[in-house]
C-alpha cells in the first residue's frame, strides 16, 4: 500500500455517538491528486467518516493524518486551516448571504489576497454562479447551491476536497455537470478530491479508486473499474436502477 | 361601473354588520365578569363590588365597531392595495426611505432646539421654552435612545450573531452600579468611569459566554435568563456593598469635560452667561446618549464589514459550516458576547449618571424583555428598524402618560400607562402579522474589505512587476 506518501490516511479509526459505535476500524487513505470515493447505502456511517475527519465529532481511537500531521485531536477550525475544504452533506450555504458573500467566507475571512483570482476559477467552473453573484444563497435552486458550497469549499484554496453527496437531490443533468466540474478541476490543478456517495455508479465512474461501506465497517475496496466490474457491488449498489 | 360596485358593496356590508354584532357579543361575554365588574376593599377591609357598566359599554362598542370598520373598509382597501401594487410590480425604492437614516440623524441632533423653540414661540418667553422642554428632552429624547442605545448593543448579540440573550439586562446592571459604587468610593470622574463600566460588562459577558459556549437557542436563552437573575439578586442581597433595595443614591452626575452642571459660581450656566435654568444637563445628557448610541450603531456598521462581524452573522446562519471553513467558534461567540455587554455596560454607567440613583428595581427581567422585544419587532440586524421601533415603543409608552382625555372617556382612575404592556402586545401582533421579520426584514450585503483587497492586488502586481 502507498499509506507512506498518502495526503490523508485514517487509520483504524472508531467513532461513538454517546454510546453507539458509528465507525469500527475504519482506514482509508487518498494519495495526492487523486480521486477517492466511499460509497455505501444509507447509514453507513459515510457522513460520519466525513466529519470525524473534521473532528466533529472527534475519533475515540485509531489516528487520522493529514500530510504527514497527526489532525486526530485538533479542533475543527484548525483542521480547516491546514487547507482541508468541505462541501458538507445537506450543503449548508449560508441562505441570508449573497453567493458573493458565501464565498468570501470559504475565502478565510482573514487571508483575501488571492480571491480575485480564487472567484474568477469558481466562475469558470460554475458560470451559473457569476450570474447569481449577487442573489442571496437561500433563494438558489439545489443545484446552484451545491455548486455554491464547492465553489465556497474551493476558495480555501484546498490541498484536501471532501464532497459529501453533491449528488443529493440533484436532477441528473445537474449531477453530470457537477460530477463533470469536479473531474475537470482534478485534472487542471491536480487536487486531491475525497468523495462520498450513495450514486455509486457515478461516483465510480469518475474517481480513481473506491471504498465500500457497510455499516461502519470498510467492506471492499479497489480501483474503481475493478470495483465496477464486481458482482457483489454491482448486485448491492448498481443494478436495479442506475441513478 | 357603478353598478358592479354598489353590488359588490352591499354584501360585504351585510357581512360587516354580522360580524359586528358578533365581536359585540363575544366582548361583552369575554368582559362581563373581567371590566363589568371590580371588587374593592373598604377602609374596614371589606371587598365591594362596584360596577362599571359604562366602561363594559365602551369596551364593547369598540370592539364591534372595530370589526364593523375592519371587514367593511380596511379589508377591502387593503385587497385593492394588493391588487395594484401587484401591477406596479417593481418600484425604486422610494427616496423618503433611501434618505430615512440621513434625514432621522439630522432631526435628532436639532430636536432639543426645535422642542426649544416651539415652545418659546408657544409661551412667548425664552425661559418657558427652556423650562418647558425638559419634559421633551428628558422623558422622550433621552429614555428612547436609552433603549436605542441597549437595543443596538443587544442587536449584537441577537441579531448578527444570531445568540438569544434573555439577560441583557444584567450588564446594564453591572455599568450601572460600576458608575455608582466606583465614583462613590474613590470619587472618579464620569468620563473616566464610562469606558471602565463598558469593561467591566464585557468581562461579565466572557464570563457568561464561557459556561454558555455549547448551547444555542431555547438552551441559551434560558441560561442567560438566569444570569440576568442571579445578577440581579447578588445586587438585592450583597448589602454590605451595593445597600440591597435601598440602591445607592446621590451619585455624581457628568461633567461637561470638568464644568459641572450646578447653580454655582463654575457651573455650566455661570461660565456660558446663561440664565440658570435645569434644562442644560438634560440636553447635555441627551447628546451624550445620543453620541454613545451613534458610537454602537457606527462600531455595528464598521464590524459587520470585518470578518469578525461576518464571521457573527455566518454563525447565526450555520454553525457547523463555520467550523468547517475554519472559523473558531469559542472566540467569535465569546466576542459578540463582550461586544454587545460593553454596549449595555456604556449606558448602564449613562443611566446611573442621568438618575442619580440606581436600584435592582430598575434591572428586572422585564426591562431584557422590552429590549429583545424592541430588536425583534425592528428586524434582527437592522439598526433603523430597531431605532423606529424603541422610538414607536418607549415613544408610546411615554405618551400613554400624556393622555389625560382618556380620563374623561373611561373615568377618573384610569391609568393609561399601566396598559403600556397591551400596545406592545398590540404592536407585536400588528408587526408579525404584516412583517413576520420585523420593521425591516431584509439583510443588507455587507460591502466587505475593499479597501484591503485594493493595497493586497497592488502589492502583487509590484511583486510580478
Amino acid at each position: 500500500m502507498s499509506q507512506e506518501k498518502a495526503l490523508l490516511s485514517v487509520e483504524n479509526v472508531e467513532t461513538y455517538y454517546g454510546n453507539i459505535r458509528a465507525l469500527s476500524g475504519v482506514s482509508v487513505h487518498a494519495d495526492p491528486g487523486e480521486i477517492v470515493t466511499l460509497i455505501g447505502a444509507n447509514g453507513a456511517g459515510k457522513s460520519t467518516l466525513m466529519m470525524t475527519i473534521f473532528g466533529m465529532p472527534r475519533a475515540r481511537t485509531g489516528r487520522i493524518v493529514f500530510d504527514g500531521k497527526d489532525i486526530t485531536q485538533l479542533p475543527a477550525h484548525e483542521i480547516a486551516r491546514l487547507r482541508i475544504a468541505q462541501s458538507p452533506e445537506g450543503r449548508r450555504i449560508f441562505p441570508r448571504m449573497t453567493v458573493q458573500e458565501n464565498l468570501q467566507m470559504g475565502a478565510g475571512l482573514d487571508k483575501m489576497e488571492y480571491y480575485d483570482e480564487d472567484v474568477r476559477m469558481v466562475f469558470d467552473l460554475f458560470p451559473r454562479l457569476k450570474e447569481r453573484i449577487n442573489q442571496r444563497g437561500g433563494t438558489l435552486s439545489g443545484g446552484e447551491q451545491q455548486m455554491l458550497a464547492i465553489g465556497r469549499a474551493l476558495m480555501a484554496r484546498p490541498r484536501l476536497l471532501l464532497l459529501d453527496e453533491p449528488s443529493l437531490g440533484l436532477a441528473p443533468l445537474i449531477i453530470k455537470h457537477i460530477f463533470e466540474a469536479i473531474k475537470e478541476l482534478n485534472k487542471s490543478t491536480g487536487l486531491t478530491v475525497f468523495l462520498v456517495e450513495q450514486n455509486a455508479f457515478g461516483a465510480l465512474k469518475l474517481a480513481d479508486r473506491g471504498y465500500v461501506m457497510v455499516n461502519g465497517i470498510v467492506t471492499m475496496s479497489g480501483s474503481s473499474k475493478d470495483l465496477l466490474a464486481n458482482p457483489e457491488v454491482r448486485a448491492a449498489y448498481l443494478e436495479g436502477g442506475r441513478h | 361601473m357603478a353598478d358592479t360596485q354598489v353590488s359588490g358593496r352591499s354584501p360585504v356590508f351585510a357581512k360587516a354588520i354580522k360580524e359586528g354584532f358578533v365581536a359585540g357579543a363575544l366582548a361583552l361575554g369575554l368582559f362581563l365578569l373581567i371590566v363589568g365588574f371590580r371588587t374593592d376593599q373598604n377602609i374596614r377591609n371589606e371587598l365591594v363590588l362596584t360596577q362599571r357598566w359604562g366602561l363594559l359599554a365602551i369596551f364593547v362598542l369598540i370592539a364591534a365597531v372595530g370589526r364593523f370598520l375592519l371587514t367593511a373598509y380596511i379589508t377591502p382597501w387593503f385587497a385593492a392595495r394588493s391588487r395594484t401594487k401587484r401591477v406596479a410590480a417593481v418600484r425604486e425604492p422610494s427616496s423618503i426611505r433611501k434618505y430615512f437614516p440621513k434625514i432621522g440623524l439630522l432631526l435628532l441632533f436639532l430636536y432639543p432646539f426645535v422642542v426649544i423653540g416651539v415652545l418659546a414661540a408657544y409661551n412667548g418667553s425664552w425661559m418657558g421654552g427652556l423650562q418647558g422642554s425638559l419634559k421633551y428632552v428628558d422623558n422622550f429624547g433621552i429614555q428612547i435612545l436609552i433603549y436605542v442605545m441597549l437595543a443596538w448593543g443587544l442587536n449584537i448579540v441577537v441579531g448578527l450573531a444570531g445568540l438569544l440573550d434573555l439577560g441583557y439586562v444584567a450588564f446594564y446592571a453591572v455599568g450601572a452600579y460600576s458608575y455608582a459604587l466606583l465614583s462613590a468610593q474613590f470619587g472618579l470622574s464620569f468620563w473616566l468611569l464610562l469606558p471602565m463600566a463598558g469593561i467591566f460588562a464585557a468581562l461579565w459577558g466572557i464570563m457568561l459566554g464561557f459556561p454558555v459556549l455549547r448551547l444555542r437557542g431555547d438552551y441559551l436563552a434560558i441560561v442567560t435568563l438566569a444570569f440576568g437573575e442571579i445578577i440581579r439578586l447578588v445586587l438585592i442581597n450583597w448589602t454590605v456593598v451595593t445597600k440591597g433595595t435601598f440602591g445607592i443614591s446621590g451619585i455624581a452626575k457628568a461633567t461637561l469635560f470638568g464644568i459641572p452642571f450646578t447653580a454655582g459660581d463654575g457651573g455650566f450656566a455661570k461660565t456660558f452667561g446663561l440664565p440658570m435654568s435645569g434644562v442644560y444637563y438634560k440636553i447635555f445628557l441627551y447628546y451624550l446618549i445620543l453620541l454613545l448610541a451613534l458610537l454602537t450603531a457606527w462600531v455595528t456598521i464598521r464590524l459587520r464589514r470585518m470578518p469578525i462581524g461576518r464571521a457573527w452573522e455566518a454563525l447565526r446562519e450555520d454553525e457547523i459550516a463555520c467550523r468547517s471553513l475554519g472559523i473558531n467558534t469559542t472566540t467569535t461567540k465569546l466576542t459578540a458576547f463582550a461586544t454587545g455587554a460593553m454596549f449595555g455596560g456604556f449606558a448602564g454607567s449613562f443611566f446611573a449618571a442621568r438618575q442619580g440613583f440606581v436600584s435592582p428595581e430598575s434591572f428586572v427581567f422585564l426591562e431584557s424583555a422590552i429590549i429583545l422585544a424592541i430588536v425583534v419587532l425592528g428586524g434582527m440586524g437592522s439598526l433603523v428598524g430597531i431605532a423606529v421601533a424603541a422610538a414607536v415603543m418607549i415613544g408610546g409608552t411615554e405618551l400613554l402618560r400624556e393622555l389625560e382625555f382618556l380620563k374623561r372617556i373611561f373615568g377618573n382612575d384610569f391609568t393609561p400607562e399601566l396598559y403600556r404592556m397591551l400596545l406592545f402586545g398590540l404592536a407585536m401582533i400588528v408587526v408579525m402579522v404584516w412583517k413576520p421579520r420585523g420593521f425591516v426584514g431584509n439583510r443588507e450585503p455587507s460591502a466587505f474589505l475593499h479597501k484591503r483587497k485594493m493595497v493586497s492586488s497592488e502589492f502583487t502586481k509590484e511583486g510580478h512587476g
